[in-house]
């Protein structure tokens, strides 16, 4: 019976290490996809530097599921710059163009009024009671880029959660059965 | 290292990557010609101007084939003793496509030009027409040309 006990101890063995590695691999993809996240966030200074179009208040120029690369610097906002912004108690961002701006002396304190593009009026509606411009903590970023179509996927898994699931069991499947 | 798969993939890779280098270097040249002339003043808390604006313009050249649209809008500029800025647009147009680009338009102003307190009286101001030109893919990019030596009247009418 010994050299069943070997077999088995040589069984186990295999499969751990080849458990831990895997595990590993899994970790390293997940912490590369974190870092690279954090670096984006550091470079383009806002902390969502990629955004999917929900609304139809920008069109013909943005669409529903289009990816908004974001950039915020400390230039004040200027009227036409395309903002990304949030308004207190809502917590889905907005995406529309200033359209009007004023900026104090001394302190740079801007105060900002939007407007969606195909919409008729502008964004005070949007905004919190006794609310009437937009300031310079509300702005997450200005809008400087974007691909098409490729924010559909976000869309998809936000409407329905069980597409989000399905694809990350296929992904943990794919990892743990692959032979590299 | 030779299957077809990996051969595909490397193209495809290639391919993207050189799609993506000529989405961003496209640029162009731009002219334009903008006229305006200006009307009555109505005071009501803060002041409030109203204007009837004459534009001309010609953005052709802005459109390529990375072009979707170009969003050309028309702002006054000043300055008050509490503001260093003022940006107030007045008008704005989505041009789709380039045979809508080269226009001549008279109109009062779309949008209300208010102030953020009394300043508007005789006051000095540059008038601006910005062009933002938003891409099939890539990258968004704007300008403007500013015209200065413009003046509101005195007094109220």
């Amino acid at each position: 019976m010994g050299w069943i006990g070997e077999t088995v101890d040589s069984i186990k063995s295999i499969k751990i290490r080849q458990l831990l590695t895997q595990a590993i691999t899994l970790g390293m993809i997940v912490t590369s996809a974190l870092i690279i996240w954090k670096t984006l966030m550091c470079v383009t200074g806002t902390e969502s530097p990629v955004v999917v179009v929900l609304s139809e208040s920008m069109e013909p120029g943005f669409q529903r599921g289009d990816v908004l690369f974001l950039h915020m610097t400390k230039e004040p906002i200027r009227a036409g710059e395309i903002v990304v912004f949030n308004v207190d108690g809502r917590d889905i961002p907005i995406v529309h163009r200033a359209i009007k701006v004023h900026e104090r002396q001394n302190t740079g304190h801007v105060d900002v009024l939007t407007k969606g593009d195909n919409n008729d009026v502008d964004d005070i509606g949007l905004y919190a009671d006794g609310q009437f411009w937009l300031h310079r903590q509300h702005i997450m970023g200005r809008a400087i880029g974007f691909l098409p179509y490729v924010g559909w996927m976000t869309i998809i898994m936000s409407e329905k959660p069980i597409v989000k699931y399905i694809l990350i069991g296929a992904l943990g499947l794919l990892v743990i059965t692959s032979k590299d | 290292m030779h299957s077809f798969g990996y051969r595909a993939n490397a193209l495809l890779t290639f391919a993207v990557t050189i799609l993506a280098f000529m989405c961003a270097i496209c640029h162009s040249l731009i002219t334009s010609i903008l006229n305006i002339n200006w009307f009555q003043k109505q005071p009501h808390g803060n002041d409030e101007v109203s204007l009837t604006l004459n534009i001309t313009a010609d953005l052709q050249s802005l459109f390529t084939w990375n072009t979707k649209q170009v969003f050309a809008f028309v702002a006054p500029e000043y300055k008050t003793s509490k503001n260093s800025l003022n940006q107030v647009s007045l008008w704005d147009a989505i041009i789709p496509e380039k045979e809508h680009a080269k226009f001549w338009i008279q109109i009062s102003n779309k949008y209300r030009f208010i102030d953020q307190g009394h300043n508007l009286r005789g006051k000095d101001f540059n008038l601006t027409l910005h062009w933002h030109v938003m891409p099939k893919t890539g990258k968004m990019f704007a300008d403007k040309i500013v015209m200065s030596g413009y003046r509101l009247p005195d007094a109220y009418r």
